[in-house]
């Protein structure tokens, strides 16, 4: 294993089993994450994009330790995440900490501002309760948030301010790896930028690794490394976040980058945009699951399932196709550049 | 917008109990009325006179002057004898609530916390439990024991936790899925810190509403009881026992029966009233 890595996980998978009807009871396998697989470096960022329902939430969530996992390994510089009791858990827990799509929900709202970031302070045993208060007061400085809202409970903030609270309790344990669920879906674009850049600071500052998730492209390149696509609980295209942009190696992906507002008027006219609806996870499309919405489609799509295989240096994607994707698209970004 | 709204209900839900509460006339009226009964048993004492002095000189005057609400066979003032009544009825409703809601709550939360067989157990236990027919319990479970209050008030706290239960895991199955709650477990909190602090605190609007209903159902299952001689015991006053004094003297004496069955009405009356009321200003979907 490379010593830079810090996290790898190998074939994750977790399945939820859902009732059909009230009345009919027929219990239906929903699988949410369908062997995910995936290297982390130390000090990088990994966005992973998708749209709603693929699995990427869940995927956090099982290496959270909030589910449990059916399946496969989260390796932590080797140990497997996945296997450990609860005590043995708990020194990961200050490793690995989590920042919340809603920040509405994520912040307890009986708990005063001061309280909620100081709680893992208290939980982890990292200052005497005398000293909680100033490092709160410096977690509070570090998120833009000044020392005045440390009484103040959390309906008395905006959404941007509530995200600043959720990012200051994670840090407050002096994590090495936060996973970021969607920590900017809920808020203004005007605001997004600011948590971002929030985000960018303190990862220099503290030497942060990342897990990125959004539904968002345009933020995903901005602050990732590295991308993964998801798609219906799989990873179809993973690539440094330059090679990724500039030449798709999975439909799937292109057709993202397709959909991505171009401020060039008459751009649209050449652009292929998906069609149809993301298929029901409980009733997956057989071989590759992308097949009824590809453009590429071709018979052994229907039967056989691609396997996620290096089509360049580094640039893994699951397509039995993946030569023929991204040429349109390099042709139209060549055509931009011409004009 | 969206930001500023929830901001708003937020503080408005916060602060608004009480404002809402005042906007509410009937909810006002209950209040207005728990309130008195608490006067009342504080100020019991100050007629100046004892509830269990007999004397058979004075038995059975009607309303007058020097005895508002008339006296009983035993020439007992039945004005400082509601008054001390009052006193019962407010111990056995708020102690035998408390116990129902403790065990109530401590159940709930862990079967809607740990959910699996740990609910199962529970909820089952709750089913057997809601099967009884709690009043025959209470009097079988009295025939053994020796009718005191304390025994009454344990009773009643001991068949009446069910729907609280309920109540506590139905929010705890809902709450245990918010975001807080899994960034406690994400930093690695004991479930013990999660339930009592993170959860059991957002849970309890409704506990309150079934509880405050719940003084005025214990109120009237104690009047009940000591109507049928079960419950407090003479001479110490009750409305439940006075009643069975009113009853041998009904067509003679009206004032035996009349008022301290006005006391059990109005009180119970309150207590629905305001627990309703509270009911109304905690539910959303009901903001004007």
């Amino acid at each position: 294993m490379n010593m830079d890595t810090l996290l790898e996980v190998r074939n994750l998978r977790k399945a939820f089993s859902v009732t059909s009807g009230p009345l009919e009871g027929k219990k239906l396998r929903l699988q949410a994450v369908d062997g995910l697989s995936f290297t982390l470096a130390k000090g990088e960022t990994l966005g992973v994009v998708g749209e709603s329902g693929c699995g990427k939430s869940t995927a956090a969530k099982l290496l959270m330790r909030l589910f449990d996992a059916d399946e496969g390994e989260a390796l932590y510089q080797g140990v497997d995440l996945l296997k450990l009791s609860r005590r043995q858990l708990r020194p990961y827990r200050r490793k690995i900490q989590m920042v919340f799509q809603d920040p509405f929900s994520s912040l307890n709202p009986r708990m005063r501002v001061g309280n909620i970031i100081g709680e893992a302070l208290i939980i982890h045993k990292l200052a005497p309760a005398g000293k909680i208060r100033s490092k709160v007061v410096d977690l509070l400085g570090t998120v833009g948030l000044s020392e005045e809202y440390y009484d103040r409970f959390p309906h008395e903030f905006s959404g941007g301010q509530r995200q600043r609270i959720g990012i200051a309790r994670a840090l407050a344990v002096q994590p090495e790896l936060i996973i970021a669920d969607e920590p900017v879906s809920a808020l203004d674009v005007s605001i997004q930028a600011q948590i971002v850049n929030l985000l960018q600071d303190i990862q220099d500052e503290f030497g942060l690794t990342y897990i990125f998730i959004s539904h968002d492209l345009s933020v995903i390149e901005h602050i990732s490394d590295r991308v993964a696509v998801m798609y219906l609980g799989k990873i179809v295209e993973t690539a440094s976040s330059g090679d990724l942009y500039g030449r798709p190696h999975h439909p799937y992906t292109e057709a993202l980058l397709n959909a991505l507002p171009v401020p060039r008027p008459g751009a649209t006219k050449n652009r292929r945009i998906l069609t149809g609806e993301v298929p029901s996870p409980l009733a997956p499309p057989s071989g590759c699951h992308f097949h009824p919405r590809c453009p590429y489609v071709r018979d052994i799509c229907r039967t056989e399932s691609p396997l996620l295989e290096e089509k360049a240096a580094g640039h893994l994607a699951a397509c039995h196709f993946s030569r023929e994707v991204g040429r349109h698209r390099a042709s139209l970004a060549k055509e931009s550049r011409k004009t | 917008m969206n930001t500023l709204d929830m901001t708003q209900i937020a503080s408005s839900g916060r602060a608004g109990l009480w404002g809402q509460i005042r906007n509410n006339h009937l909810a006002l009226a209950g209040a207005g009325i728990v309130l008195l009964m608490f006067l009342f048993a504080l100020l019991a004492p100050f007629t100046g006179k004892d509830p269990a002095a007999i004397d058979i000189s004075q038995r059975l005057i009607s309303p007058c002057l020097s005895y508002p609400l008339g006296t009983d066979d035993l020439g007992r003032d039945v004005f400082t004898r509601i008054l001390y009544g009052a006193r019962i009825s407010l111990l056995v409703g708020f102690v035998s609530v408390g116990i129902a809601t403790i065990i109530g709550v401590i159940l709930g939360a862990l079967a809607g916390f740990y959910g699996l067989w740990v609910d199962s157990i529970i909820m089952r236990f709750v089913d057997i439990m809601l099967c009884f027919p709690t009043f025959f319990l209470i009097l079988a479970v009295i025939a053994f024991l020796e009718p005191s209050i304390w025994n009454i008030m344990i009773i009643i706290g001991l068949t009446g936790w069910m729907g609280v239960a309920r109540l506590v895991r139905a929010e705890f199955l809902s709450l245990r899925e918010r975001d807080f709650v899994y960034a406690a477990q994400a930093l690695g909190a004991f479930d013990m810190r999660i339930i009592f602090r993170h959860i059991l605190p957002n849970a309890l609007s409704p506990v309150l509403v079934a509880a405050t209903l719940g003084v005025a159902g214990a109120i009237l299952t104690e009047s009940a009881l000591s109507f049928l001689g079960i419950g407090v015991q003479p001479p110490t006053p009750s409305w439940g026992n006075m009643l069975i004094v009113g009853k041998q003297t009904l067509g003679s004496a009206w004032w035996l029966s009349v008022f301290p069955g006005l006391a059990i009405l109005l009180t119970v009356l309150g207590y629905n009233l305001l627990g309703e009321g509270i009911r109304d200003a905690l539910d959303p979907r009901l903001n004007r």
